[in-house]
């Protein structure tokens, strides 16, 4: 307590990134009554406020609508005193001489002694020409926010894996025709997923073919597929392009700060540490073996108990580090 | 932010001489609900822009005309003329960056 009185601003924690892992860091935190920050760049719910049903979280027998399971995280989170602040950007984060951290954000630097990272992931862009230029005219990773303006039109999804698969069922909900456009002949997603999409007349499989252009004059009229064992090139007639063709971690600002692997994904040891002491990462962004709510909601609890753990030997060498920290609060001024 | 409708849009956005701003969105949208506030917040510091909201489930002609498929989607137009097209949600000091000419 004595270097709070030395610094009224310092925090025990700042958690960046309020999905799943975040949040339930910002429960297990606050619940420790640590200071608790959790710092998120859009709106809480992370990946999970984009997804339309969520099936397999433990609790929900008749499935959560991904929103509602993101609103439920956050209230619980902020009943428990943790301060949540969205649309605030993290740019960086820098170890002080006292051996707190500084988080800096788009609006201002937080002063805290233990930082939990999970930023979660993004969907990744294909780069293919006409990508980017129809964005919001027809391109889209998002089925949920954008599924009901496709009602009577036509559309494709490209990737096999579950996000594939289930945006490409909602979808098809409004839309007369989903072409799925994989690169193999095979799907990776659930088979409860593969089952639907099969059984629904809606679909037609666009196997063992690639993306090349999106087309268009105003808005999206077409995506031209090239087949990857015969060379041969299709057009499908479409309004719109759905693509989930993998996730890109937001951690290229963490580049020099923490180790990442060879995909962008934070390394840690089994304790969730990285190699900056009192800094920890869970959720997609982590280097894990699998993307699922449940991994999150886990990693989130694991990482806000090894920060209690790491603040408990901190304040046993409170009396230096107290002093450490009066002598640069001191140095600015 | 006031709300404009498929019969008032051409008055109160084309017909308007000045700066304005209109938010694409619907009840169902996740992002949407998340850019409303921010768009909020902006009209209160630039006095200089009108700022409205468009319901995409109630206007779908107007949608169409000015290719909005996904939303959120914000249009900034001056003197009745297209200048801007911002799609998804972000954070306000992005939103001002990419805003930035348009709002002066």
């Amino acid at each position: 307590m004595s270097d709070r009185t030395l610094d009224p601003d310092l925090l025990d924690v700042v958690i960046v990134g309020a999905g799943p892992a975040g949040l339930t860091a910002g429960i297990y935190c606050s619940r420790g009554r640590l200071r608790t920050v959790i710092l998120e760049r859009n709106m809480a719910g992370g990946q999970i406020a984009l997804t339309e049903l969520v099936e397999n979280y433990p609790g929900f027998p008749e499935g959560i609508s991904g929103l509602d399971l993101s609103d439920k995280m956050k209230s619980q989170a902020v009943q428990f005193g943790a301060e949540l602040r969205e649309i605030q950007a993290v740019t960086s984060l820098r170890r002080e001489a006292d051996g707190c951290y500084g988080v800096v954000t788009d609006q201002g630097v937080l002063r805290t002694k233990a930082v939990i990272l999970a930023p979660g992931v993004e969907a990744k862009r294909s780069g293919i020409p006409g990508e980017a230029a129809f964005i919001g005219r027809g391109v889209s990773w998002c089925a949920t926010c954008d599924g009901p303006l496709y009602r009577g039109r036509i559309v494709a999804v490209v990737g096999g894996g579950d996000s594939a698969v289930e945006e490409g069922l909602f979808l098809a909900k409004f839309a007369d025709k989903v072409y799925l456009v994989h690169r193999r002949d095979e799907l990776r997603a659930a088979p409860i997923a593969q089952e639907r999409c099969f059984a629904s007349p809606k679909f037609e499989f666009v196997w063992d073919s690639v993306p090349r252009k999106i087309d268009g004059e105003q808005m999206v009229e077409a995506l031209e597929v090239e087949n990857v064992k015969t060379g041969e090139m299709r057009r499908l007639p479409v309004n719109g392009v759905f693509i989930y063709i993998g996730q890109l971690p937001n951690t290229t600002w963490l580049k020099d700060i923490v180790d990442l692997d060879d995909q962008g994904y934070i390394v840690t040891d089994g304790h969730l540490r990285t190699r900056l002491p009192g800094v920890f990462a869970c959720g997609d962004a982590h280097a894990n073996p699998i993307k699922q709510i449940a991994m999150a909601v886990g990693e989130g609890a694991l990482a806000a108990v090894q920060v209690q753990r790491y603040l408990d030997a901190l304040d046993c060498a409170l009396p230096g580090a107290a002093s450490a920290a009066g002598g640069s609060a001191a140095a600015p001024a | 932010m006031d709300a404009v409708s498929q019969d008032d849009f051409e008055a109160e956005v084309i017909k308007t001489p000045g700066k304005v701003l209109v938010d694409f969105w619907a009840e169902w949208c996740g992002p949407c609900r998340m850019i409303g506030p921010v768009l909020e917040d902006l009209a209160v510091d630039y006095p200089g822009v009108k700022f409205v909201k468009l319901n995409v489930d109630e206007a779908p002609a107007v949608a169409q005309q000015f290719a909005v498929m996904n939303i959120p989607t914000i249009l900034a137009f001056e003197g009745g003329e297209l200048k801007q097209r911002i799609v998804g949600a972000m954070p306000k000091a992005k939103l001002v960056e990419e805003l930035g000419a348009f709002l002066g």
